[in-house]
Formats: C-alpha cells, structure tokens, sequence
C-alpha cells in the first residue's frame, strides 16, 4: 500500500498552483484524502479532533441505503418476470442478476456526471471536493423509475448537481435535496416519460406480457380507486415503484442504522409518519362525507397507516426528509418541518388528482419553508432571552 | 447548602494518562518568564530593561491602556532578555533566578479589616490582578467596574484536567483569606462552585452552588449561566483555584508567592503525577525526562486538550494554566481512515465502535481527522453546551459580523472555553474557538 502514498506524496508538488498539472489539484486531493486521512494537525483551537468528518457521515448515510438499493435490484428483477409470468420458474440469482443489470448503469451514469461536474467545480472555486454528492448519487437512483433512460438520469443528474447545489455555493449551501431536484427536473421536463404504468416494469420489447398484468403502481390504482395490494408485499417491497422505495422494511432497516449512529435526525422521522398517519385518519374521518366521487371515497378510505408502506413515503421520511442541510436546523422546528412533510404528502397524494405520489413535492415545498420555521423558532429563543434581561434588569 | 444543580449536556472525553496523586517538588527554576501573549488583547508596556534587577512581585510590563494593571516577577532576579516577535511584539520577559533577592513588600493584614480600596490597591501593586477576568469576554477585570458577584469553580471536568481537592490539601486556610479579599471586590458574592465531595463545602463568606455533569460543567462560564445568567451591561469576575491562593498568601504574609502545583498529564507521560513549582516555569523543568520514547512527533499542551497553548520545550508554562498535556502529534496518513470500524477510536458521535466502550481510556492525537467543510450537520453543537443559547446560530452571527445578533445570541456568555467541545466534535472541522475569539474581539472594538 505504501506505493501509492508515494505516489500522492510524489505528485503532489506537480498539482499546485502553477505547476504543470495545476488543473488536477482538486483531483489529486479528492482522491488523495479519500484514500488517506490528511496528516494536518490542530493549529488553533483544540488539540483533540473527533474522528468523525463528513467522509465518514456520508459512507454511514451510503452505508444505509444500501439494502433498499440490494432489495431494489430483486424487486426489478422480480417484477420483469412476474410481467411476462416466469416468476415462479426463475431461480433466486437470475431474478437478482437481472435487477444488477439494469440498475447498475443508473448508479454509474448518475455518479460519473455529479462526481465528474463537483470535480470541475471543486477545482474552479479552488476548493476540495465536498462528500455530499457520495449520498445523493445514490439516492438519485434509488428515486428513479427503472426504465427511466439513462440519459435522463444523466441530464437530470447534471441539473440537479449545478442548479440545485454548486449555485448555492455547494454542499451545506443548498436549499433543497439535490437529489428530489434531481427527481422533479425529469417529473416536469418529461412528464410522459415519467408516468404511465410502463415505467416502472423493465421489459424488453420482445417479451410478452402476461394477459391481466398492469403494471401499476399501487399508488396510480388507488387514485383511480382500486386498492389492489396485499399489506405483505407494501410492506416487503414486492410492487411496481421507483426502485429503491418499494421496501417498506428495507428502508427501516437503513433508519435504524441512521438513528443509532445519530445521523439522521429521529425527530424528523417520526414526526414526518405521525404526520403522514395523522392526515391519513383525518381523510378516513372524511370519507364517509357526501359529494366525493366513488374512486375518492375509496382512496378517502384507505386505513391511513396503508400510506405509510405504500409509494415513497418512508424513503422520503428516511432518506429525504432527513438531509441534515435542506432540513430545518432547529430542535423544535425539526417537529414542525417533518410533521407538515407528511400532512402535506398524503394531502398532494390523494386529493390533488394531477400527481399521484405526493412525497417529493412535500419534501421540496418544506425544504423551501424550513427557514422559515428556523427563523420562528430562534426568533422565540431570543424574545426568551431578552426577556429573562428584562426580568433580572 | 444549596441544592444539586444537574446538567445533562456535554461530554465526558476519557484520555489515557490522567494525574496519579502525588506531589514532587522541583528545584527553583534557573529562569522564568511572563508572556504577554497569554492575555487576549492585552497592549504591554515594559516597566524594565534588560539587566535589571526586580525583587518577587516588582512590575515587568503593565497594560497601556490601564497603566493600573501591574505583571510583576514571579521570582527575584534579573532580567536577562526580552524576546519579541514580529512588529517587535513583546512575547517573553525572561527573569534569570536569583534566590538571594527575595520578594517585595507589601501590606500584611487580614483582608476583612481592610477597607475595599486597599484590597484593590494592594492586589494590582503586587501583579495579582491579572489573574482576575471578567466576563464578558473572558479578558482581565477593569478595576473601575462593579462586578455582580465574582465566581471559582472549584472543579474541572475537562480531559486530564488536575484535581483541585488535592491541589488545595494543606491550603484551605490560606485560600479562605484569598477568598475573603475577593469579597471586598464585589458588592455581590463570591459563588463557589463546587463538584459532590469538594473539599470546598467548609469555605464560609460564600454562595456554594453544587454541579453534577459532565465537562463542561466544571467551567465557570456555564457554572455562571445556569445559576445567574450574564446580561447585557452586567460584569461578573472569575478567577481560578490557585490564584485564589496568590491572593490568600499575599495577605497573609505582606509577601508574593507564586508557588503552583502543575499537572503532568496525557498519554506521552511516563508517570503522570502533579508538579510544584512557581508561575511562569520553563515546561522543560516539567516535562524534561518525563516523556516516553518515541519515533514519532509529540505534542506538549501548555493547559487542557481542548484550550490550552502548543508549546515547546523551550517555552513557559502559561500564566492561567495548572496544567501541561503531552499527546502524539498524529501528522501522519492514515489509510481509509474514514472507513475504520474504530474500536479504538473515541467519538462524541456514535458512528465509530468505540462508543460501546465507555469506561476505555482513549490515546488521541493532534490530527484534525479530515478537511475543512461548510456547516452540514445541526444539533451536534448544542447536544455539547449547556446553556440556553444556540451555538451555530451564535457562531453564524459573528462570521456576517452581525452585532446585534451577536447580542442576542448571547456573545456576552461565552468564552472559548465554554465551545471548546463544539470543535471537537466538529463534523466540518470548523475553527470554533477562533470564530468566537473574533466576535468577542469585534465586541470590545465596537462597543468597547
């Protein structure tokens, strides 16, 4: 291993400023440090550094996304057979292989193309390569249907990286979840690609689709008033969705190991499903109420924690909601933030008939309003503190 | 006795190589000297010349814009160089020892028969009152201002920090007069702040307050913020331990006596145990020998691991501090280190294993452990800072230079030491302790 040392240490002097290679600095370091920890140490302040640093924070965040990614490639593989009805006859490992191959390419093209443009970035602001990309080039994929083309994902990708991060001044800058930016780039700019129930099946055009088989998700069949799931599988993850949201259950086990660690937030998570299931009772309360078409009614009627395993509902509480830089910074309005996410969801989901998920557009519409529950929240904090001068004044 | 005041936020950082309880005496030291630099905005003006001659307790330097304000020998002796740095600021006043020449006069008197005025007078003549801060701001006290009360903490809770219970065996008497001189200062009281079984309990002419927590509970500025918040316009005094003694033997003798007991600590320490000597030693008489072999860099800390001074061998201990930390520097790569499982590796954060091991003693060196990053995480600061008070928010106001916000967010109760955690934990490596020092420093420029 120590030849590669040598040869950063080496090359090291050839990327500084004015020299040959100048261009690759931030290059050199970004690869340098990932794969040695810097030996700067303390010159003002502390002597003792926590080992904790942002590499670290988000290989955890990585880390705990990848069983919903896993899950994902085997519920793409899955749902190709169960469409051309070879399920039951395909074993364990070609379901997996082929949910690998098609998803794979999607993780590739959407890391080459954010990495690739923080690269640039890094390098024309003269600073080092930020890690934030590391989550939301995984998460990008995760949010995308399977047969999304890839240079959609690409294109998207891209805008999500300059317009929804670097213009802000790049990771802890941004105001909204790069990687939802990324998600409602291609939701608006290509709205018939990115709907319809032949999206979230890959099947090549030879294959034959079993007589009966939809494609739909169970999200598209509730808002035309057919709730055809079974709990079991909203649960596990065997429905059509975008690929790594399906999984209730994979998904939880990525928020244990985020709430352990204590890096994502646990108040935004639950506050964001007592949300979600607060709306759902009050929509169940209103079912019954004249006036609202059948398919309404049957939506209206739900059971309301029915919301919480279906769609990307818990991949947005999890993964989402919880991006420490969109979210809100404050204790109390962390509550605030994450129980509208989810009031707000299950609202967009079923009574707004144009979208029928409602999850990222609840997510980025409290992006752009948590500072302004922060700015409410310091704002009491500092009457509090004026007023106890007051008191002993 | 008042009651237990409990504090839940904070953190406790175990370090390897904490004081065992024993006192070896050193020899007088051949030189000792007084930096400067070891007070945030002080301008020196020198008293003396090289090749003088200066009796214990005789000024060195005084403070240019409070020419009242005296720093005197610790030793008698005679000047023998004073080194500068650039723009020719002062930043050593070396004194070789001399120990023929003794200690200066001053008055000898119980304090409670003197009048507030000659406390005052008496203890900026002899060079003690440097050792007297004020907060805000945590610089030396203006003698012209009228503190609310004046605060000790009796105990300190940060990593290897010496035991002042034993620091004080022996001396509780002299550290009452110190006590009672204080309380001429101040039309208030002089609140103690004491840990469970201090030694402290049996002072009288004081408000004992008892705090339960972990560091930082043992620092005076949170000791101060959750029994009698700083407002803005209020002036509260602080003043540590053994300077509290200075002041006791002062009195008590008519004479200086800077002897000071000094811990040895930290993981590079053969045996770490605790020091008597005078203010102003050179570490070397400290530390010389002491160290364990080693082929890597170490790192020798004038004070604590998380505000102390990096000095060299051939520096002084700091005025302020009872306390010398010696810890591997840690300038070298580490492979993948961010992908570690860490079982060794301490963290405020539970991201490494090591957090399963509470009762473990951690080795910990000077490595930032990554770059440079802007604010990502929220709720790391104030998980570390018991006060009510909003760290980032704080800190967010000082760097767009925002001094009402600055006011609002509470400037006037913090020091670094109050933050030092925060930047520890840092996830974004953020110079915490510094971002402070320029918001207070901005404070006293504007506001004076």
């Amino acid at each position: 291993m120590k030849f590669i040392k040598n040869f950063f240490e080496r090359t090291e002097p050839l990327v500084q400023k004015g020299a040959k290679y100048h261009w690759l600095n931030s290059v050199h370091d970004g690869f340098f440090t990932f794969l040695y920890t810097p030996k700067t140490t303390s010159k003002t302040g502390t002597h003792i550094h926590d080992y904790i640093d942002l590499k670290r924070t988000m290989s955890i965040v990585v880390l705990s996304v990848v069983p919903a990614l896993l899950f994902g490639m085997y519920n793409v593989g899955v749902q190709h057979f169960k469409a051309i009805g070879e399920l039951a006859s395909t074993g364990f490992f070609d379901i997996f292989l082929f949910g690998l191959i098609k998803v794979l390419p999607i993780v590739i093209v959407s890391y080459a193309v954010g990495l690739g443009i923080e690269f640039v970035f890094a390098q024309l602001r003269g600073h080092e390569i930020q890690e934030g990309f590391l989550v939301s080039g995984m998460l990008i994929p995760l949010i995308m249907p399977v047969n999304t083309p890839l240079w959609m994902i690409a294109v998207a990708t891209a805008f999500a990286v300059i317009l929804g991060k670097e213009v802000f001044g790049g990771t802890g800058m941004n105001i909204w979840n790069p990687a939802l930016v990324a998600r409602a780039f291609l939701f608006f700019a290509y709205p018939a690609q990115m709907s319809g129930d032949s999206v979230w099946i890959a099947l090549k055009d030879t294959d034959k689709v079993v007589d009966g088989f939809s494609g739909a998700t169970p999200m598209a069949d509730a808002a035309a008033g057919h709730l055809n799931y079974s709990v079991a599988d909203a649960f596990f993850g065997f429905i059509p969705g975008s690929i790594g949201e399906t999984s209730t259950l994979a998904i939880l086990i990525g928020a244990v190991l985020l709430i352990i660690t204590g890096i994502g937030s646990w108040k935004i998570m639950v506050s964001t499903i007592a949300g979600g299931a607060v709306m759902g009772l009050i929509l169940n309360a209103f079912s019954g109420s004249a006036g609202l078409s059948p398919e309404v009614a049957t939506y209206f009627s739900m059971p309301f924690w029915h919301h919480l395993i279906l769609g990307g509902f818990m991949f947005g509480a999890i993964f989402m909601a919880t991006d420490p830089v969109s979210a809100a910074q404050t204790e109390k309005g962390k509550w605030i933030y994450g129980f509208l996410i989810g009031i707000l969801a299950i609202i967009f989901r079923v009574i707004n008939p144009a979208f029928p998920e409602g999850m990222m557009l609840a997510i980025l519409l409290m992006n752009t309003f948590a500072p302004l529950i922060d700015h409410y929240v310091v704002a009491g904090h500092v009457k509090r503190r004026v007023k106890r001068a007051k008191v002993s004044a | 006795m008042s009651e237990v005041i409990k504090l839940r936020k904070g953190l406790n950082i175990k370090l390897k190589g904490s004081a065992e309880k024993a006192l070896d005496k050193l020899p007088v030291p051949a030189t000792v000297a007084l930096k400067p630099t070891d007070f945030p905005g002080l301008t020196p003006k020198l008293s003396v010349k090289v090749d003088a001659e200066v009796k214990a307790g005789d000024a060195l330097f005084y403070d240019k814009y409070h020419p009242e304000i005296l720093f005197t020998a610790p030793l008698g002796g005679k000047v023998v160089s004073i080194n500068r740095g650039e723009r020719r600021k002062i930043l050593e006043v070396v004194i070789a020892t001399d120990e023929k020449i003794g200690s200066a006069e001053f008055k000898k008197a119980d304090p409670s028969t003197l009048s507030a005025e000659e406390v005052k007078e008496q203890i900026l003549k002899s060079g003690l009152w440097p050792f007297i801060k004020k907060r805000p701001y945590g610089i030396i006290a203006n003698p012209e201002e009228k503190p609310k009360a004046i605060y000790i903490s009796t105990f300190d809770t940060a990593p290897l920090a010496p035991d002042y219970n034993f620091v004080i065996d022996g001396q509780m008497d002299t550290f009452q007069t110190g006590v009672n001189a204080l309380a001429q200062l101040t039309e208030g009281k002089v609140n103690l702040g004491v840990s469970k079984d201090s030694a402290f309990t049996s002072l009288k002419n004081v408000v004992v307050n008892t705090f339960e927590g972990p560091h930082p509970a043992g620092n005076v500025g949170i000791q101060i913020a959750n029994t009698s918040p700083i407002n803005k316009g209020e002036v509260v005094w602080t003043i540590n331990v053994q300077d509290v003694l200075f002041i006791g033997r002062l009195f008590e003798t008519g004479k200086v006596d800077f002897t000071k007991a000094v811990a040895l600590t930290g993981s590079e320490v053969k045996t770490p145990k605790y020091y008597q000597t005078t203010l102003g030693a050179p570490v070397a008489t400290i530390v010389g020998g002491k160290l364990v072999e080693a082929d890597y860099n170490q790192r020798i800390i004038s004070g604590n691991v998380l505000t102390g001074t990096k000095v060299s061998e051939k520096s002084y201990v700091g005025f302020y501090d009872s306390h010398i930390s010696v810890i591997p520097e840690g300038d070298e790569y580490e492979f993948l280190g961010w992908a570690d499982p860490g079982f060794n590796k301490f963290s405020a954060t539970k991201a490494y294993f090591g957090k399963l091991f509470p009762k473990k003693e951690y080795t910990m060196n000077a490595n930032i452990h990554g770059g440079e990053r802007a604010f990502v995480l929220s709720n790391q600061y104030e998980k570390l800072v018991p006060m009510d008070i909003l760290p980032v928010y704080l800190l967010k106001a000082i760097l767009v230079n925002d001094l009402d916000k600055m006011e609002n967010f509470g400037i006037y109760e913090v020091i670094e030491e109050d933050f030092a955690l925060c930047e520890y934990a840092c996830t974004s490596k953020i110079e915490v302790q510094k971002i402070l020092r320029e918001g207070i420093n901005t404070m006293i420029k504007e506001l004076g």
